[in-house]
């Protein structure tokens, strides 16, 4: 508080007395008071220059300065996309076998590739690509659809087993074989221990004899003659020790009773009349990205 | 000025006081809220938007309960951002069903407001047993138990009605066939006649949780996945003024 006696002018009070205490009236600052006032003006000249007033029935007055939030987000993403136009452009139209070899599409799709994969991708095959349980990795060899760039940009875009895109790569479920009574318990047994037995390890020497036949009736049609899987059935290799859900008695147990259909879902799906979820420059980047981890072919 | 000068009738009766405030109060909510009711594109006119399923409500009801909004928003704004990230934005047509809305403003978590489709049912159940198993840097808890409680329909049509009764377009044959409807949806054996009329073809009809019986994981995930997939952008029309 301050203790400079107010001397120069005489302050007015306003007349009333409670007790001898008299009520000041000091008038307010003139930089308050004109601060005051303009942002009276500010207010109304704001409401005039953006949308506000909600005299119409079809909506509220547009604004003279025509601002629109929903407009400006289109603008901002036409800038965005103008900007990479050109190269995308090329992307779509060099042949995906073809993009490897040029340098330009190369920076490119490692970029857009890998910014789509962190945003879309990552939650199932992981930041890094190495997959998760039912989700495999994309790093290694191992493919249960093909590794081909063309194979790769097909999954992307249309999804495995995605109810969505009636162009999805719909191989067949593996069967529930208990819950659709395909084999008897026992069978399974014995199935699991053939397969422990091929995949190289530890098995009962006789059950995974009695597994094998029934192995050779049931399974080969999906899984091959040789157990090392059929790229077009989406149905994986069951002797190198690399699994999806598990390789162990209990997991393969409860694969074999209940089946496995592993769903990606369509990155070309789009709500009715929306644009679809990945553009195709982002499915071909994000395919060569993919193809380039390690394990394309 | 003499009206100017009558204020000290007001400040020195504590009853008048209250009532003229209440009175200022009203007519500042009054503008406020009166518009959005004659407002035409207060809610854009769209097609596609349907009321939720009984077993989508359901799942709704379980996201409420649990608290999900505290952590997860469900509204797309404006930005190029967050629609490069997640999509469309979010239209106000988008959450006319939903009683209350989920919109929020808390992002824990990613927005959900389409997350419809965007990941497989396994994936979904997988990430509510244990989030960290798919996600290792998620600090979301897990909701695994959500797959152990069994549902039943027995106040399903009660839940319908009430949505009903507060203005979403139910009709009658609908709720008629709400307990059917209900466990039909996780069931592709079942009958899911009444289920498709009433609500359309698109209609996400499996067993979400991929276990038998119906639980509350089915209806989570029956909900999750149907988030922002209803709308016909074809016929929205973005208007100026927005």
């Amino acid at each position: 508080m301050s203790k400079k006696p107010t001397t120069k002018k005489e302050v007015q009070t306003t007349g009333h007395q409670w007790d001898g205490i008299e009520e000041l009236n000091t008038p307010l600052p003139r930089w308050w008071l004109w601060t005051f006032y303009a942002t009276i003006i500010w207010g109304v000249a704001y409401s005039i220059a953006m949308p506000a007033w909600p005299i119409f029935a079809s909506g509220a007055t547009p604004g003279l300065l025509g601002s629109s939030t929903r407009a400006d987000v289109e603008k901002d993403i036409a800038k965005f996309a103008e900007m990479n136009k050109a190269v995308e452009e090329k992307l779509v139209a060099t042949d995906l076998t073809a993009i490897a070899a040029d340098p330009e599409l190369v920076t490119y799709t490692r970029n857009a590739g890998a910014a789509v994969f962190r945003t879309w991708c990552a939650q199932c095959h992981g930041a890094g690509a190495g997959g998760n349980t039912g989700f495999p990795s994309l790093l290694d060899g191992d493919w249960l659809h093909g590794g081909a760039i063309e194979t790769i940009y097909t999954n992307v875009k249309h999804g495995i087993r995605d109810p969505l895109d009636p162009d999805t790569l719909l191989v067949a479920n593996m069967p529930a074989h208990l819950t659709d009574e395909l084999l008897e318990p026992a069978q399974i047994d014995e199935v699991v221990q053939y397969v422990l037995q091929i995949s190289g390890q530890p098995a009962d020497e006789v059950k995974a004899t009695a597994g094998q036949q029934i192995f050779a009736e049931n399974c080969v049609s999906c899984h091959g003659e040789d157990a090392k899987g059929l790229v077009e059935m989406g149905a994986p290799n069951l002797t190198d020790g690399i699994w999806l859900y598990g390789g162990d008695v209990a997991t393969l147990t409860s694969t074999i009773q209940y089946g496995r259909g592993g769903v990606m879902p369509s990155w070309s799906w789009a709500a009715d009349g929306a644009k679809p979820r990945l553009s195709e420059a982002q499915i071909r980047a994000v395919a060569s990205y993919v193809h380039s981890l390690g394990g394309g072919q | 000025m003499s009206i100017m000068d009558k204020h000290h009738v007001l400040e020195k009766n504590a009853t008048l006081l209250l009532i003229f405030a209440f009175l200022v109060v009203t007519i500042g909510g009054i503008v406020e809220i009166a518009p959005l009711f004659y407002l035409e594109n207060t809610i854009e006119k769209v097609e596609g938007m349907r009321p939720y399923t009984p077993l989508e409500l359901t799942g709704r009801d379980i996201y409420i309960r649990e608290g999900c909004y505290v952590c997860h928003s469900q509204m797309i704004r404006p930005m190029r951002d967050e629609v490069e990230r997640y999509g469309h934005y979010s239209l106000a047509a988008e959450s006319m069903y939903d009683r209350p809305f989920q919109w929020g403003s808390k992002r824990t978590g990613p927005d959900l407001a389409r997350v419809g489709g965007r990941y497989s049912d396994a994936w979904h159940v997988e990430h509510l047993i244990n989030p960290q198993s798919v996600v290792p840097e998620s600090v979301m808890p897990s909701y695994g138990y959500l797959a152990k409680v069994p549902l039943d329909s027995t106040w399903i049509e009660d839940r319908v009605s009430t949505d009903a009764f507060v203005g979403v377009p139910y009709t009658s044959e609908m709720i008629a066939s709400a307990k059917a409807d209900f466990v039909a949806q996780a069931d592709p054996n079942a009958d899911s006649t009444t289920l498709l009329a009433g609500y359309g073809e698109k209609v996400n009809i499996r067993n979400f949780d991929g276990q038998p019986g119906l639980t509350e994981m089915d209806a989570l995930v029956a909900y999750l996945q149907v988030l922002g997939t209803m709308v016909d952008f074809s016929t929205f029309q973005p208007v100026a003024s927005r």
